[in-house]
């Protein structure tokens, strides 16, 4: 561990911190003692080439992988490596999948309804009532991503790219302290790319956001700090200039 | 803001208004439940219009099938839980309620002991098994009727819904689990009558169990118990947790990913569930007059699960429909056709597959007068886990 690392877990302004996290499937090293953080509030994005541990992480990350060694912290406090997926989401962070995973059977509302951060337990959800503040915050979200006029139709009635924002808008409603987003700009058009990062920027302004995706504009238009991974550990960090012009990065990446 | 949205939670009316299908099967079930037995008791034997006395059993039993089957339906239509051992629910309870009225039976069996059923006497037994004490009273039968089979249904989904025995796994152990009770209610030394089970009823709270009044009033039961079971179906799924529990079915780990404790409500939905089943089988034996380990056959929980399938999955009232119209068909082909019945089962399963997707529901709403407001159409696209 490096000294600023020490001094900035120290100091409680990281958000995430993963330290040495290895998993392997059936002898494949998935990750290889991935380390690195986030800080609090930071805007981060993930590259890395297929097979280079991205989504393996996040499953770490969101308790759907249990890792084989290593440690995640969250706000410097909570070991995410012995807790699930449920206990994880209340304690804060909130996950987009690669494929947008909507309720296709529910409307955009009750989509939105659901991923509502409130009281979660089976029996108060069979008595419970919407407030009008909950209301107005739900249609305050379909603003954003922008949806409204598409209210009540069942979400999968809706484009991909529709699907991909709603998605957006129900980590919005979770209201989580991290979200994790993987590829929010697959598939989707140019101009639709370049409305999901003027979202993504808008959210990071008080959240903090990891972000994994292939497309090199949409990672330039965040203007974010880039971690680059590689076989499952960190290749590279800084600017994306700066890793664009790393040697290594550009052998095992991006010169190909 | 449409009629989705807002909140559900109000008077028992919001239950059903506004959704066609809801308002015409509780309509009808009312229906049903004044005239079966008016036209029964009321009308002249020798008139056109007189209900005899096999029919008024035969709709009730089909009315037990009913809640049966909508029980199946809460869990597979809505939360996508295929239980292939519903059946065992529906015997548990049936057998609490044989319990109680071999007890009724008092010293008018064929032994003519007033300490213990026939059976235990056959058997050579001296003193009544411990787990028959109680049963008595019809008041304890009565709670036993709801506590086992919610008690039996909350063990095996607190074991399996924990562990995320989910799809067909779920599936192959439910059944294993009525096959397992089949066996074990097969045995004499259960003490619950073996292989002939409980039957030789005389009486219920008092009244003999085959006087005609006292079939129609269990008629009535059974036509109340649909409906109040219809009306706490809709209630739970017209709640938030209605919602979550589609959210379960069509994509379980996005809904854990929102922080939903998924295995709670699956436990949930599948005690309550389990105690419908169990309340429709202590009506059902009764009316049949007899309650056997047959009962809990594998192959009856399968039946189970094509009734859902026919009538339409994920109304509900598609499943009243299906239990109703499949039973009616077996009634009538066994008698005249005994021979093809299994197979004509079978192709019906696979046709409802193939062809009919939705049930004979989907035909109805595709019938304009049986459309519902667009805003609570609800098509059941079914699907996997979307992860």
């Amino acid at each position: 561990m490096n000294a600023p690392l020490v001094e900035k877990i120290a100091s409680g302004d990281t958000i995430l911190y993963l330290d040495g996290v290895s998993v392997s499937f059936d002898g494949f090293k998935a990750l290889n003692g991935l380390s690195f953080y986030v800080e609090a509030g930071e805007l981060r994005a993930i590259i890395g080439p297929n097979g280079a541990g991205k989504t393996t992480m996040m499953d770490v990350i969101t308790g759907k992988t249990k890792p084989d060694e290593g440690m995640v912290l969250f706000k410097n406090h909570t070991d995410l490596t012995r807790l699930d997926e449920t206990r994880i989401a209340n304690l804060g962070i909130g996950r987009k999948f690669q494929k947008p995973t909507v309720f296709e059977n529910h409307t955009v509302f009750e989509n939105l309804e659901l991923a509502l951060a409130g009281d979660r337990r089976a029996v108060s959800a069979l008595f419970f009532r919407l407030s009008g503040e909950d209301q107005d915050r739900i249609s305050e979200v379909m603003e954003i991503i922008v949806l409204s006029a598409m209210r009540t139709r069942l979400a999968g009635e809706l484009s991909h790219g529709q699907k991909q924002w709603l998605e957006i808008g129900m980590l919005l409603m979770q209201d989580p302290e991290l979200l994790l987003i993987d590829e929010p700009a697959a598939g989707m058009t140019d101009s639709e790319t370049a409305q999901t990062a003027v979202m993504l920027k808008d959210i990071s302004k008080n959240h903090s956001v990891v972000v994994v995706e292939h497309d090199m504009t949409f990672i330039r238009s965040l203007e974010s700090r880039v971690t680059v991974l590689h076989e499952g550990s960190v290749l590279a960090e800084g600017s994306l200039d700066t890793v664009q012009q790393n040697e290594r990065v550009i052998e095992v990446y991006l010169g190909r | 803001m449409t009629t989705l949205t807002t909140p559900r939670t109000g008077p028992i009316t919001s239950l059903v208004v506004g959704d066609r299908g809801a308002m015409i099967t509780v309509a009808l079930l009312f229906a049903t439940a004044v005239i079966v037995p008016a036209f029964n008791l009321l009308v002249p034997a020798d008139s056109f219009f007189h209900v005899p006395n096999y029919v008024v059993s035969l709709l009730g039993k089909y009315l037990c099938f009913a809640l049966l089957a909508m029980s199946v339906d809460l869990i597979w239509g809505f939360c996508g839980i295929l239980s292939l051992g519903h059946g065992a629910f529906f015997s548990l309870g049936g057998y609490a309620m044989g319990m109680y009225l071999m007890r009724q039976v008092g010293d008018r069996g064929v032994y003519g002991n007033s300490e213990l059923p026939d059976f235990m006497v056959f058997l050579n037994w001296s003193e009544l098994p411990w787990f028959w004490y109680g049963f008595d009273s019809f008041a304890f039968a009565a709670l036993m009727i709801i506590v086992v089979p919610g008690v039996a249904a909350f063990v095996f989904g607190w074991f399996a819904f924990r562990s995320r025995v989910t799809g067909v796994y779920l599936s192959i152990i439910s059944q294993a689990l009525t096959f397992a009770l089949l066996l074990a209610f097969f045995r004499n030394d259960m003490g619950f009558g073996g292989n002939n089970g409980l039957t030789d009823f005389k009486e219920i709270l008092g009244f003999d169990l085959k006087s005609t009044a006292v079939r129609a009033v269990l008629f009535v039961c059974s036509a109340v118990a649909v409906i109040f079971g219809f009306l706490m179906c809709r209630f739970i799924v017209m709640s938030k947790f209605g919602r979550v529990l589609i959210a379960i079915r069509d994509a379980e780990s996005r809904t854990r990913f929102l922080g939903y404790r998924v295995e709670h409500y699956k436990l949930v939905v599948f005690t309550v569930s389990a105690i419908l089943a169990g309340i429709a089988g202590a009506l059902y034996v009764p009316q049949v007059g007899i309650i056997n380990p047959g009962e809990f056959s594998p192959a009856n929980s399968i039946e189970i699960v094509i009734w859902v399938a026919v009538g339409g999955r994920g109304y509900l009232h598609g499943a009243i429909l299906g239990a109703i119209v499949v039973n009616y068909a077996k009634t009538y082909f066994t008698g005249a056709f005994p021979e093809i019945w299994l197979f004509m089962l079978g192709a019906l399963f696979i046709a409802t597959t193939l062809f009919l997707p939705k049930g004979i529901v989907g035909i109805m709403e595709k019938v304009k007068f049986f459309n519902r407001p667009p805003d609570t159409a609800k098509p059941v696209l079914l699907q996997g886990d979307g992860d």
